[in-house]
């Protein structure tokens, strides 16, 4: 139980990894890196908790707090860079549709 | 609510008195007693009975951590297919919700749901810029989800 979750939130935090590569454009790599790789260290922090709760009998809170704090501010960071990216023209890789572009864009000329 | 939970954490400091003895346990029974006794007099105060909004936000809990796993299969499926077939996409959408503190959680939780990020909120927070990792197929599916995530969210607050 919990060598599986050790392995799983290695796997996804290599996942995340080579999905920063792959990807082609700042957002949808900001998918990647913000969001598996999230995932992945909280399964491992889990899995430490759950160690240490188990064999040794030792209730680490730290490790629960750890866990709070990059559940929260993970998505956060990942909106921030989004934002800061969009606002300073980096374009979309092969966009279907960017209703935020064009809106700021016409908000921008009408000023 | 708050002061409906101050009110039972007062009944069950009452109760540890009227037992005299300070453990962990007698405070439990104590708490429960308070809120069988705050369910019978609900009636008193002006919003509802605070325990339905635990429940709700443990349900929002619960969606969450539900949608958190199966999106994030969904994303590992498509960075490791042998060709990439992702069509990404900011697409805005309108939400009704009133207080900040709600637009804060469902944008929170829209950008930890593996795709989908948020990437800008419009200034009276009417409107949420999202972009998609896969706009073409998931479009009316994701509204759907969010819609859901909107409707627990409301829920919480009534």
């Amino acid at each position: 139980m919990i060598g599986v979750l050790v392995l799983i939130g290695a796997l996804l935090s290599l996942i995340s990894a080579i999905g920063v590569i792959r990807l082609p454009d700042v957002y949808t790599r900001l998918h990647a890196s913000t969001k598996a790789a999230t995932l992945g260290v909280m399964c491992i922090l889990l899995a430490l908790f759950l160690f240490f709760g188990l064999v040794d009998g030792y209730v680490s809170a730290r490790i629960l707090l750890a866990i709070l704090f990059v559940f929260a501010t993970a998505p956060v960071g990942g909106h921030l860079i989004s934002r800061a990216a969009h606002n300073t023209g980096v374009s979309l890789w092969e966009s279907s549709t960017q209703d935020d572009l064009r809106k700021k864009k016409t908000k921008k000329d009408l000023s | 609510m708050a002061i409906q939970i101050i009110i039972n954490l007062i009944m069950a400091f009452t109760w540890m008195f009227l037992n005299n003895s300070w453990t962990f346990v007698s405070f439990l029974s104590g708490y429960v007693i308070g809120l069988g006794i705050l369910y019978l007099v609900r009636g008193f105060f002006p919003k509802r009975f605070y325990f339905i909004t635990f429940i709700a936000i443990i349900k929002l809990i619960l969606i969450f951590i539900k949608e958190l796993f199966l999106s994030t299969i969904q994303v590992v499926s498509q960075v490791l297919r042998p060709r990439l077939d992702i069509r990404p996409g900011i697409f805005a959408m309108d939400i009704d919700l009133k207080d900040d503190w709600e637009v804060t959680l469902l944008s929170c939780l829209i950008t930890l749901t593996p795709g989908t990020l948020v990437v800008d909120v419009s200034p009276d927070s009417k409107t949420l810029y999202i972009h998609s990792l896969d706009l073409e197929d998931v479009n009316d599916e994701k509204r759907q989800i969010e819609n859901s995530f909107i409707k627990a969210i409301q829920e919480v607050r009534a």
